[in-house]
């Protein structure tokens, strides 16, 4: 029953995580209908960042601060430099040129971190681990990053749904040229909102930095979760990436724990063995099918923002 | 095109006598090294003929077809490692694999559209890739050493270089006259119907999913047929191989060759992987490079190096049918 509980917040813990780097792509794509296949260098950029910037100054938190603030400069020189180029422009225009910068930013970073890993260590006081009911403890960072991701979700619906901004870019998403000629800067909105997807994806990955090693790569895998993400909830679609992100990230986890011994019951132990890694990272993509058979769309297409 | 000569059919040819004469050279000169690349390049050329078929023609935007390669591959390595050495089980196998995988995976993408096409087909190749990974019996993350290529009736030998290089391009070449005719049909009309205008080809009465998926499995079969040639050209398979990275390899190979033209897979092939072998002997970092040029592809050279070819030379006079043509 404790490592069930642990187990779920684990779930919780990566689904958010993957909903601040769902956020980013689903927000670039309905509004500026783009593709960005480059957010999983931003996630790896503003991890690189956070390791540096940690060590420098010697505060966990103004580092991390300090990176998240970088990665969103980063994300808006990129919009300027390149990004603006490709608005309007296909699909597959977006892929190719996304993909170049994927390659970019690889190599960039081995050149100035070297081919090697960083590490992050973890502050004292994070260290710890909190009784959150009776008999069951739970990491102080884990938790923390629950804490923090469910801010930034709040955060985002409050900008989203309640600021003159968030009307801006939600008037953006459904009719950009009409906002343009009212004469509002898109230009610059759009910028900004490149910028704050970026430093979402900064933010996940500086939060990944402690758990797992930096590295060249890191945003390579996680960022297909963060696609089957947005894909399952609707692209464009805010709500719908939270929503999917919980839930990827709760199958995800309990599948990978609990599904070797579920397959135990049924087949033999050496067969169960081979089976169960496989079938475990298949879960995911199952579930996506499931939902694209019942809803193409995903479960909350456009407009539900 | 109507035996006016442009170009672009200039090179075309001229390339085609080189791939046809490089065992030639590669046994004069003593330089082996250049034949394994090229049989890798023909290999891969396949590869971008199959992946053309669909984003080329069909408009379907599939970010996935790696995985083919992979299924092909690993097809060949896993009945080597369980004792069939002979080809004509190994490649069936190879060729209905992947079949059954683009037939099962194109039917539930070919529901979707547009972004969501492409994020789909992206993760279910990334699926494939995890339970790949997965197999501990066949080596799983590090991959599997094929000890003996694919064996065949008696004179043909793969482990002979040459041989080998023949049969690759034959095939290649195969794959190309295939692609051609299929898209000169009537199949192939409605498939650049449904790129252009998929609500009008419905309105016509075509069934338009099913000639798509029709199409989506042709192509990701001869890309099967490519990762078997791969595994039997690299003695080894690995997951590494259907990772979603070199997906994007392909797609860059057909985009930076020219889509929608028989020969453009091939130009981007050769460009690429060429391009590969000098940047790197130029700078550790090559890759730096790469992508922006990449970028500038995209941004100022949407026809790639077909189109550019297309547009030099005084005997083109209007571009119409350009599109269309072979």
């Amino acid at each position: 029953m404790t490592l069930f509980i642990e187990q779920c917040l684990n779930g919780v813990q990566f689904g958010l995580l993957l909903f601040l780097l769902a956020a980013g792509l689903t927000l670039v794509f309905g509004i500026m209908d783009l593709v960005n296949l480059a957010h999983g260098s931003l996630y790896m950029i503003g991890a690189y960042f956070a390791a540096t910037f940690v060590a420098w100054t010697g505060s966990f938190v103004l580092g991390t601060a300090l990176a998240v603030i970088a990665t969103l400069l980063v994300g808006m020189v990129v919009e300027v430099i390149v990004m603006r180029r490709l608005y309007g422009r296909d699909h597959l225009d977006h892929v190719l040129a996304t993909f170049g910068l994927i390659l970019f930013f690889d190599e960039f970073v081995r050149l100035i971190w070297g081919p090697d890993g960083l590490s992050m260590p973890l502050p004292s006081w994070l260290l710890t681990s909190v009784t959150i009911l009776p008999g069951i403890s739970y990491s102080a960072y884990r938790l923390s990053m629950i804490a923090v991701t469910l801010g930034v979700a709040a955060f985002l619906y409050v900008l989203v749904m309640r600021t003159r901004v968030g009307m801006l870019i939600r008037a953006g998403a459904s009719n950009r040229e009409m906002v343009g000629a009212l004469g509002v800067n898109i230009k610059l909105l759009f910028t900004l909102v490149f910028g704050l997807g970026s430093a979402l994806a900064g933010l996940a990955g500086l939060m990944q930095a402690p758990i797992l090693t930096v590295q060249i790569g890191m945003g390579e895998n996680i960022i297909i979760l963060a696609f089957v993400i947005t894909v399952i909830g609707g692209i464009g679609s805010v709500r719908g990436a939270f929503v999917a992100a919980i839930l990827v990230g709760f199958v995800d986890t309990l599948g990978r724990s609990y599904l070797p011994d579920m397959l135990r019951m049924v087949l033999s132990t050496d067969a169960a063995a081979t089976a169960a890694p496989a079938l475990s990272s298949m879960l995911i993509y199952l579930l996506m099918a499931v939902v694209l058979i019942v809803k193409p769309e995903g479960l909350f297409s456009a407009g539900g923002k | 095109m109507k035996g006016r000569p442009i170009v672009r059919d200039i090179v075309a040819a001229a390339l085609l006598v080189a791939l046809i004469l490089l065992p030639v050279y590669a046994d004069l000169a003593g330089d082996q090294f250049t034949l394994t690349l090229f049989t890798r390049i023909v290999v891969l050329a396949m590869a971008a003929v199959s992946l053309n078929l669909i984003l080329g023609y069909g408009g379907m935007m599939s970010f996935g077809h790696a995985a083919y390669l992979g299924i092909g591959g690993y097809a060949v390595g896993i009945l080597a490692f369980e004792g069939v050495v002979s080809g004509f089980a190994q490649w069936p196998v190879a060729l209905a694999a992947s079949a059954l995988f683009a037939l099962v995976i194109g039917a539930l993408s070919l529901r979707t559209r547009g972004v969501y096409f492409i994020m789909i087909t992206l993760a279910f190749a990334q699926m494939a890739y995890y339970v790949i990974a997965g197999l501990a019996r066949y080596g799983g993350d590090d991959g599997l050493t094929i000890q003996t290529r694919s064996r065949f009736f008696a004179p043909l030998n793969l482990g002979n270089r040459v041989q080998f290089y023949y049969l690759c391009l034959a095939l290649l070449l195969a794959a190309m006259v295939l692609v051609w005719r299929l898209i000169n049909s009537r199949f192939g009309l409605v498939i650049q119907g449904t790129r252009s205008n998929d609500t009008r080809m419905r309105a016509l009465g075509f069934p338009t999913y099913r000639y798509k998926l029709v199409c989506f499995v042709i192509a990701g079969t001869l890309c099967g047929l490519a990762g078997a040639l791969l595994a039997n050209q690299a003695d080894f398979v690995s997951p590494a191989m259907m990772y979603w990275t070199r997906s994007g390899d392909l797609i860059i190979m057909v985009v930076l060759g020219g889509m929608g033209s028989v020969f453009g897979p091939l130009f981007g092939a050769v460009a690429l992987l060429a391009l590969e072998e000098t940047l790197s002997g130029i700078t550790e970092y090559w890759q730096i490079i790469l992508g922006p040029l990449l970028l500038l592809v995209v941004l100022f050279a949407r026809g790639g190096i077909d189109g550019l070819l297309r547009q030099i030379g005084p005997w083109r006079k209007r571009q119409e049918f350009t599109k269309v043509g072979a």
